[in-house]
């Protein structure tokens, strides 16, 4: 397993100006796409069988749910800036692992549904991490929902049950005998401006929301670079807290539960952020021999 | 000065089940029974608008509006993707709903239509425009939750919603999309033992709905902090929705309250209610916070100077 956290503005995307995508950029938020283009050279160079993404923008309150049809092909319009995004898509699933990880994180007590529907319609967060880390499309996916207890309960709930959901979609993952690549979709802080540019890739309008966030974002990428995951996911409560952060849908938790709490460091491939809110690229390479230092 | 000609306020939950499996347990069955009769109302009624707030369409960048003239997809829940998926094709009031966006902005909101092909309406829009409008026979426009916004953005909200609608002479259904208590379970059940999650939530819900039937909106609104913390799972910073009904239907007690159904949705409050503005009245007060008529921003508290 390698894993990407992969954060899903949907600038990115709209700034790329892929065919999919209708709405038309003049580009933007470069240090994120850049970085987002050599994460996708590096996954081209490794030999995996699926993507493993868990996204905040499919939000369930009953339980765990997993993508389970083979195939998904309609239009994704952001709800929220539905003027830079509105993207057709043509996915693959592998039901078989998807049904895999329902099953095992249903044995360890998890709540979970499989999602057959064929009208359902992929989230926005899931495409854009996945076009961004792969823009030819060409692995199938496993899509997890975020199941929303730090809502529900608290942030350390949250922790809790999202570090025993990524342990269970590891002995998964393990048992199927695949090699995945794990997603994290999500900021790090989160807070949105409440008002948009004439030119939504108007980089002299761009920042940070405020200095806190910064503060917050920079102590998270210092202990991702000293290899101090679990240190990471025993703050998290706080830091979700205190920046609002996207990590409240628990995809950073899950990951790193899942490949074990990495104590190597964390690659890192940019930071920016977008419309307000900090986005990290980072991944987890846990074969030394092809783990860099790349920023 | 007469204000506008807004007829009545229907109060209704989003979850799909009234629409979707209205057999699945009595309760269900008599959420969709009060929407028929809330149904049957507006198409006996003289409306030529229905207005909707969706506590199920968050927005960001301010209030959105729709105002695509057909919006049409089939919808499925991010829950409830097993019931079923929903089709829909509606018929927007492009004129109200840019009328509504430049009132928005007149009182300082930041406020903008959206008119895509594909769009995802919400759950909640779709649930009620296709139980109170199955055939389109009114005009609708459906406007969104800001995410941050609190009491002053969404009474203001409110008032440009009234702005709009006496501006263009409509006579408007007004329809607040929300739960009352809004916990569900975690896990699985079968609807027919569905229940309200807890004792505490149904006994605020049926004081809420006490305040409903005595026609008492705007003390509602003014206790929408209170049950913002009582009986809201705390996704959103305020429970806003009484703000904007109250401030979109006048600001006052004056109603004649219907509280046509109450039933658990999965644990959550769900309950249909009428609202007719009546001139009976239980009698209007003094309030701790102060009204507010146009939205100035978030305070520049550290601009200020300090002590």
């Amino acid at each position: 397993m390698l894993g990407c956290l992969a954060p899903h503005p949907p600038h990115v995307v709209y700034a790329e100006n892929p065919e999919q995508n209708e709405a038309f950029s003049e580009g933007g938020w470069e240090t994120l796409r850049w970085g987002y283009n050599r994460l996708a050279r590096k996954l081209k160079t490794i030999d995996y069988d699926a993507m493993v993404i868990f996204t905040p923008h499919w939000q369930t309150y009953i339980g765990t749910h997993f993508l389970g049809l083979p195939e998904f092909k309609s239009k994704s319009v952001d709800p929220v800036f539905p003027n830079i995004f509105r993207f057709n898509y043509d996915i693959s699933v592998d039901v078989d692992l998807a049904e895999k990880m329902c099953e095992v994180a249903g044995d360890s007590g998890i709540i979970t549904k499989m999602m057959r529907n064929p009208d359902f319609r992929i989230d926005y967060g899931t495409i854009t991490s996945c076009h961004m880390l792969n823009p030819e499309w060409d692995k199938p996916l496993v899509t997890i929902s975020s199941n929303r207890n730090a809502h529900y309960y608290s942030p350390e709930v949250m922790n809790e049950q999202a570090g025993a959901l990524g342990k269970a979609c590891a002995k998964a993952i393990e048992e199927s005998g695949k090699k995945v690549v794990l997603i994290s979709s999500h900021s790090l802080s989160h807070r949105h401006f409440v008002t948009e540019s004439p030119l939504p890739e108007d980089m002299s309008r761009e920042h940070i929301y405020n200095h806190s966030q910064y503060v917050w974002d920079m102590k998270l990428v210092d202990l991702m670079r000293e290899g101090k995951m679990r240190e990471v996911i025993d703050i998290m409560p706080e830091f979700t807290e205190q920046t609002i952060a996207e990590t409240e849908a628990g995809g950073l938790t899950w990951m790193m539960a899942a490949m074990g709490y990495p104590d190597y460091p964390a690659e890192i491939y940019g930071y920016q952020s977008v419309i307000g809110t900090g986005n990290l690229i980072a991944a987890w390479d846990p074969m030394e021999t092809t783990r860099e230092i790349v920023l | 000065m007469t204000g506008p000609d807004i007829l009545f306020g229907v109060y209704c939950p989003p979850h799909p089940q009234p629409l979707l499996s209205p057999d699945a347990s009595e309760g269900y069955g008599k959420l969709r029974e009060a929407y028929e009769t809330c149904r049957k109302r507006i198409e006996e009624s003289e409306a030529d608008l229905i207005l909707v707030y969706s506590t199920t369409w968050p927005s960001i960048i301010g209030h959105q509006i729709q105002a695509h003239p057909e919006p049409e997809w089939v919808h499925v829940d991010d829950d409830f993707h097993f019931l079923g998926s929903m089709p829909y094709k509606f018929s927007i009031d492009v004129e109200f709903a840019e009328a509504f966006r430049d009132a928005a902005k007149s009182r300082g909101l930041q406020s903008r239509t959206v008119s895509y092909d594909g769009f995802p309406i919400d759950t909640g829009s779709v649930v009620a425009l296709k139980l109170l409008n199955p055939d389109n026979r009114i005009p609708a426009c459906i406007v969104s939750s800001n995410m941050y916004a609190n009491r002053a953005e969404t009474i203001v909200l409110g008032k440009s919603a009234r702005d709009a609608i006496q501006k263009q002479g409509k006579k408007a259904v007004i329809v607040v999309v929300s739960s009352l208590s809004n916990r569900m379970f975690t896990e699985h059940i079968d609807p027919v033992e569905d229940r309200i999650h807890s004792a505490k939530d149904d006994e605020w819900n049926r004081k809420i709905l006490e305040f409903f039937a005595d026609g008492r909106l705007e003390d509602l609104s003014q206790l929408s902090r209170e049950i913002h913390g009582q009986i809201r799972v705390q996704k959103v910073v305020a429970y806003k929705p009484a703000w904007w009904m109250s401030a979109t239907m006048g600001q006052h007690n004056n109603y004649t309250g219907e509280v046509l159904s109450y039933e658990a949705l999965h644990g959550s409050g769900g309950a249909v209610v009428m609202l007719t503005p009546s001139s009976g009245s239980v009698g209007d007060k003094e309030f701790d916070e102060d009204d507010v008529e146009h939205y100035h921003g978030d305070r520049g508290v550290l601009d200020k100077g300090a002590l």
